[in-house]
């Protein structure tokens, strides 16, 4: 009973962790077209803040992250795609404003790194095992065969 | 010792003195992009009612200049005030380095208190609403730019100015700079 309980609280933990996170968008900054808004919160989803630093630009309510939101509404206004917006942006803030980090020579370690240890660690288990399963598979030399008959001989 | 023992100790030594020289990095102050590139074009008005000019980014050009992002209502602000008053008096800066300061985000009649109670060390300062501050790249306040005689910013620093800062990093900076201009 008391483990099911703490299951219950468990999956009600991770449930809260997962839900969405209340935007911090003010209606006054909504674009009136829904297409052009929509393209801004995809926009929005994946620009740091940078005052936090752990939140996007929609999520955060820092004075800087409510105009950078307003910049990016302005860029669609004018005309910009998306990546334009984004390359806007990161021709001030560089590339640590995209919460996705891009694949570059300075991220090389980031994005192959667990990759390059899951390798590492696999190649040392499996040449473990195959050494322990070498030295079980060999035959008993001479002296502990003689050694192991000398122990099993009744007193 | 064997090497079974060597090997984790070898690992433990290098993540400790890894670790142990993490301890001196920053990750709160990012590196600008805008380094050794032009600084972006501006035009601020003054701070209404203050007798000191606005600035522009023509301003910039034939000069060395200290460009220092502040508000009233910053209070690492007012610790670096005295700072930048300070080496403005400095007698190797003092009439061959400008110092052009951008109110960030101030209301007029706070600013103009800020300044009469701490001093004026600016020689022109612009009212930014926000602009100028996002094409800066700027994340916070106070940030001081370091812009060459053609108009290129060649030095930030995202925090207040500290003692520190100004002896090792911002006087060595502005004697090339200045050494740049002349020759």
């Amino acid at each position: 009973m008391r483990r099911l309980a703490l299951l219950a609280a468990l999956l009600v933990s991770l449930a809260a962790l997962i839900s969405p996170v209340a935007l911090a968008i003010g209606p006054d900054e909504m674009l009136a077209d829904p297409a052009l808004e929509a393209r801004a919160r995809t926009i929005g989803q994946s620009l740091r803040c940078l005052v936090c630093q752990n939140q996007s630009i929609d999520d955060s309510e820092a004075g800087l992250a409510r105009d950078l939101r307003i910049l990016v509404r302005e860029r669609l206004q004018a005309g910009d795609s998306n990546q334009q917006v984004v390359d806007y942006i990161v021709a001030r803030y560089g590339d640590f404003v995209l919460l996705r980090p891009p694949v570059t020579r300075a991220t090389y370690l980031l994005w192959f790194g667990p990759a390059l240890l899951l390798l590492v660690a696999a190649t040392a288990i499996v040449a473990r095992a195959r050494r322990k399963r070498a030295t079980i598979d060999a035959p008993l030399s001479a002296d502990e065969e003689s050694e192991l008959k000398r122990l099993m001989e009744p007193r | 010792m064997s090497l079974r023992y060597a090997i984790p100790l070898a690992l433990f030594a290098a993540l400790a003195i890894g670790l142990f020289a993490g301890l001196w990095l920053k990750p709160s102050e990012l590196p600008s992009v805008l380094i050794d590139k032009p600084a972006p074009p501006f035009d601020l008005p003054p701070i209404a009612g203050l007798d000191v000019p606005g600035v522009s980014s023509q301003e910039l050009q034939g000069q060395v200049t200290i460009l220092n992002v502040f508000a009233s209502w910053c209070i690492p602000c007012r610790a670096e005030h005295g700072e930048l008053t300070k080496l403005m008096r400095d007698s190797d800066i003092k009439g061959r380095v400008h110092l052009f300061g951008v109110n960030y985000k101030d209301k007029p009649e706070d600013a103009r208190a800020y300044l009469a109670e701490l001093g004026n060390p600016y020689e022109r300062i612009g009212a930014d609403p926000g602009r100028l501050f996002i094409n800066l790249g700027a994340y916070g306040v106070p940030e001081t730019y370091l812009i060459d005689a053609h108009g290129r910013i060649r030095f930030r620093l995202p925090a207040p100015i500290t003692p520190q800062d100004v002896d090792t990093t911002i006087k060595p900076v502005l004697r090339k700079l200045l050494a740049e201009a002349k020759s």
